[in-house]
């Protein structure tokens, strides 16, 4: 169970990484955008990792169990919330993206900021 | 055994999320997102998040690939061949882990039920719940009720998304043509391919009827508002992808769609002002019925009923918005 | 039940309300009366709540009638009355002026779009003030903050869609920054009220993942406040977004994230962790004279019109960083001060510049030469609110830099150093304002440049209305300083 608890952590770790890296150093806007959705799964996993109890199971009382032990719901419930958001920001960056496709013809940041300065 | 597995799902969840990032062809990347979404559902599920792991496979892996997928029809199928990789963002992203890795230090151990998260606030939920609210699923009494306020939010949240996309999409044309531009000719959907078409057709009432199961069933099991919309939202779009976007606004009209989006949305603000005006805070269900449980449940299932009604509409609106909207030649 | 009871979640409800309410109108007056109605409403009630406050009364609201920590608590103090009246008050402000404005920059079918998301960013700023729990603000700040991509994103120039997906990424960022903060809390602490928290947190052992938690708080906060060097996003989403909506978001949205901020730190994290405020003002000051230096020569240099009083925007938060760094009455007093003034001067500012922008198409500072002449009431609205912005005496600018320097003297040798800084800046004010009116009094129109008009009677007259407004709180600044030493005591209270 330590290393398991150690491991979704250095997981978190580098998917954060990963996601992060993706969103400063990829140039095109919708590898930007994947890389956000990654950065912030990351997150999720974060707080979800906090949820288990050992032994524990889904936070789901069947009337009549007793002597069960529950993991917690609260972080359920906060990333439930956050996956939400997560879907909505995408969408509106998405139609963002679209938009600068039909504007400036391309979807590369640095060739539609070469655009920008020029005019 | 299950350790095993969860360790294999977490190692699985790194290799795809370096291969998403390093490929240049970005429906290749798309698709492996579905992946990565769909092993972080397999792992939430492992780590007893049951409501969490069908939202992120339904909304993750479902919901934001015909979204990407989308986009991509629209822009552009691969990545330009990129730069050397800038020094700047290394150091940045390298720092930021370092970071988070000095905190690793001391952070309690996983599944210790004497960590401090599971004190305190935890231990009130799993107890009150039967006794202030009388559902089995925890994690929607909180959702629902408890930390109500937070949900309301959520449903702004993909409100602001719903318009927001309108909105953006409107910027060249007129309103009234972002779901369908004039004159355009019928797209036909599938009409070719005879065996997707059969077996999606066969399909969709199925998947209907679980989006409504899991609608109606979200305080007994894993479940709710968010779900349902996102599965029945998918039924519709799966009807879309076959027959063609405009036998979908047949069956669902944009009028209905817009209503749905700012009718979920606003039930759920009606609920909360209903318990004003009956004396309790907002969003006090308690004050709904005598019986303040029974309230609570009432509260619950109505508030339910408009996100399930808002996701629906949102996920819609923005489906057809991009779909829409004519390919570059 | 008493309407007065419930005011604080009515203050969030109503323009939440009336957002889908106004959504998929057909006829856009309507949409904006509904939007008007519902913002000088909630303007009301800021009022309302902040004549409570004022009393030395904080006011708690349980959301859904669950206490805390267990439910969601609402809490409202003299900080988050002064910011109340300040985004329902900006809000209200460029929604009566500006209808003219927006009819030129947004295509009518889509106003009502605009105006729910108007509702949108007025309901998630106030939602962030009102609430008392970390989570609540995450939700409502990334509402805000949606509706706000939304609002820029509707300038009629194609750069607009560039700077807002800059600000869409950057923006998302800070959000999550912020997220995995409030996780590391959570998990040393247990809870999500930020009440409980400061409590709790005394009892926690292992201090490295609240250290850890603050700097991703702090960081996400700055990127969201536009501190320096984290500010990119700024410039050029004032720049591109409509005339309207700059007004509104240079008076509000930065501001908000830096009262987050500061609530945060002082309430969870002063006093809980050792030399936590050494480590704040050793962190916060640097950057903020850092961004007051930059963000002003950066103004100075400037061609576009907009785009220079984006820049000096930046060093306006470094005034305000620089004043809660101190970590002291006099310097929280003098930052949360400037939150108001600020607000005042650039919304006056900015609504001078939309109503050059009912005659001219582009607004660079060669374009308005000689505008002076043809647009006298404007531009002299506009040298009104600049010499609030230098900090010209009897001005609402030089109170907050009175209170900054007497602040800042308080702090031996680093503190002579930032009154250089202070006044240094103010001359550099000085001369980007001067340039600017130069241009427009004595320069010469160029033959076949638009002939302006005046702007039309509405637009104008509120832009004179908050362009007096400066005058008023220069002269007779008690409200503002009143609610600013009450929040500044009662955060420094908390971090006792």
């Amino acid at each position: 169970m330590q290393i398991l608890g150690l491991y979704n952590y250095w997981v978190f770790v580098a998917l954060l990484m990963i996601g992060f890296y993706a969103v400063i150093a990829k140039d095109n806007l919708i590898k930007k955008l994947i890389g956000l959705s990654i950065f912030q799964a990351a997150v999720f996993l974060l707080y979800i990792s906090m949820d288990k109890v050992e032994g524990g199971t889904a936070p789901i009382i069947q009337p009549g169990a007793v002597d069960q032990i529950y993991s917690n719901p609260l972080p359920q419930v906060l990333i439930l919330t956050a996956i939400v958001v997560g879907i909505s920001t995408t969408a509106l960056g998405l139609a963002i993206v679209v938009r600068i496709k039909e504007a400036y013809d391309t979807i590369e940041e640095s060739e539609a900021a070469a655009m920008d300065r020029e005019a | 055994m299950t350790i095993l597995f969860a360790v294999f799902l977490l190692t699985m969840l790194v290799i795809t999320a370096i291969a998403i990032v390093r490929t240049p062809d970005l429906f290749a990347a798309v698709m492996l997102l579905g992946i990565f979404s769909l092993l972080m559902a397999a792992n939430f599920f492992v780590l007893d998040a049951a409501d969490v792991a069908l939202t992120e496979a339904a909304v993750g892996a479902g919901i934001s690939t015909v979204l990407f997928l989308g986009a991509l029809a629209l822009t552009a199928a691969r990545e330009r061949s990129s730069l050397a990789p800038p020094r700047l963002a290394l150091v940045v992203v390298l720092i930021t882990a370092a970071t988070v890795v000095y905190a690793t230090f001391d952070k309690p151990a996983l599944g210790d039920p004497n960590a401090p998260v599971h004190q305190h606030v935890a231990p009130w939920y799993l107890e009150q719940t039967p006794v202030l609210i009388g559902i089995p699923n925890v994690v929607t009494a909180v959702l629902g009720s408890f930390r109500g306020y937070d949900t309301l939010g959520e449903v702004f949240v993909v409100f602001a998304a719903a318009i927001g996309v309108l909105f953006v999409l409107s910027g060249d044309r007129p309103l009234s043509a972002v779901f369908r531009p004039k004159d355009a000719p019928s797209t036909g959907g599938l009409k070719h391919h005879l065996i997707p078409r059969i077996v999606g057709k066969l399909l969709i009432p199925f998947i209907l009827l679980f989006g409504f199961y899991v609608q109606f069933h979200g305080e007994y099991g894993p479940g709710g508002g968010f779900q349902a919309g996102a599965i029945i939202a998918a039924a519709v779009i799966l009807y879309a992808v076959l027959e063609g976007e405009d036998r979908a606004l047949v069956a669902l009209p944009e009028p209905v769609l817009k209503g749905l989006v700012a009718g979920g949305a606003l039930l759920y603000t009606a609920v909360g002002l209903v318990c004003m005006l009956l004396g309790g805070n907002f969003l006090e269900y308690s004050v709904l019925s005598a019986d303040a449980v029974f309230g609570q449940q009432l509260g619950i299932i109505l508030i339910e009923a408009g996100v399930g009604v808002a996701v629906t509409g949102v996920l819609l609106c923005i489906f057809h918005a991009f779909a829409a909207r004519d390919n570059p030649a | 039940m008493s309407l007065a009871a419930q005011l604080p979640a009515l203050q969030v409800v109503v323009p939440m309300l009336t957002a889908p309410l106004v959504a998929f109108l057909r006829l856009p007056n309507l949409a904006w009366a509904g939007t008007l109605a519902a913002s000088a409403m909630a303007f009301a009630m800021a009022v309302s709540l902040t004549l409570t406050v004022l009393g030395g009364v904080s006011i708690d609201y349980a959301m859904g009638g669950w206490p805390a920590p267990f439910g969601i608590v609402l809490a409202i103090d003299a900080f988050s009355a002064l910011l109340l009246l300040v985004v329902t008050g900006a809000s209200t402000l460029a929604l009566l002026a500006g209808k003219a404005s927006l009819d030129r920059e947004i295509a009518v079918d889509r106003q009502p779009l605009f105006f729910a998301g108007w509702l949108l960013v007025l309901a998630g700023l106030s939602g962030i003030v009102v609430t008392g729990d970390a989570f609540n603000i995450f939700v409502f700040m990334e509402i805000s903050s949606l509706a706000t991509y939304m609002l820029v994103a509707g300038g009629p120039d194609r750069r607009a869609l560039t700077s807002v997906f800059k600000y869409l990424i950057m923006g998302t960022i800070g959000a999550t920054f912020y997220l995995i903060g409030v996780g590391l809390i959570y998990m040393m602490t247990g809870t999500l009220n930020l009440a409980d928290m400061a409590d709790r947190i005394g009892a926690v052992e292992d201090v490295k993942p609240i250290l850890v938690a603050a700097g991703f708080i702090t960081m996400g906060l700055a990127l969201k406040a536009a501190v320096f060097p984290l500010h990119a996003w700024l410039p050029n989403a004032y720049t591109y977004a409509p005339n309207i909506v700059t007004v509104f978001l240079a008076a509000c949205s930065t501001k908000v994230a830096l009262y987050v901020l500061l609530r945060f730190d002082f309430v969870v994290f002063q006093g809980n962790l050792a030399q936590h405020d050494l480590q704040f003002a050793g962190f916060l000051i640097p950057l903020a004279l850092l961004g007051i230096v930059m963000g002003s020569i950066a103004a100075v240099f400037e061609r576009n019109l907009k785009r220079l009083l984006a820049y000096s925007s930046v060093a306006q938060i470094g005034y305000i960083l620089l004043g809660a760094g101190c970590v002291s009455l006099l310097g929280l007093t003098s930052g949360i001060v400037h939150m108001f003034n600020h607000a005042l001067t650039k919304g006056a500012l900015f609504l001078a510049v939309a109503c050059l922008g009912m005659s001219l198409a582009r607004l660079r500072v060669s374009d308005i030469a000689g505008v002076g002449r043809q647009m006298p009431w404007t531009m002299a609205a506009f040298v009104l609110a600049g010499l609030s912005l230098i900090g010209v005496p009897g001005t609402a600018g030089f109170i907050s830099k009175w209170y900054l320097i007497l602040a800042a003297l308080e702090q031996g040798t680093l503190g002579l150093f930032m009154v250089a800084v202070i006044i240094g800046s103010s001359l550099l004010a000085v001369v980007y304002i001067w340039r600017i009116v130069e241009t427009a009094y004595f320069g010469e129109r160029e033959a076949g440049a638009t002939v302006c008009a005046e702007a039309p009677l509405p637009i104008l007259a509120l832009t004179w209305a908050a362009a007096l407004a400066n005058l008023y709180f220069g002269l007779r600044p008690q409200l503002p300083v009143e609610l600013a030493t009450q929040a500044a005591r009662a955060l420094l209270g908390d971090a006792l």
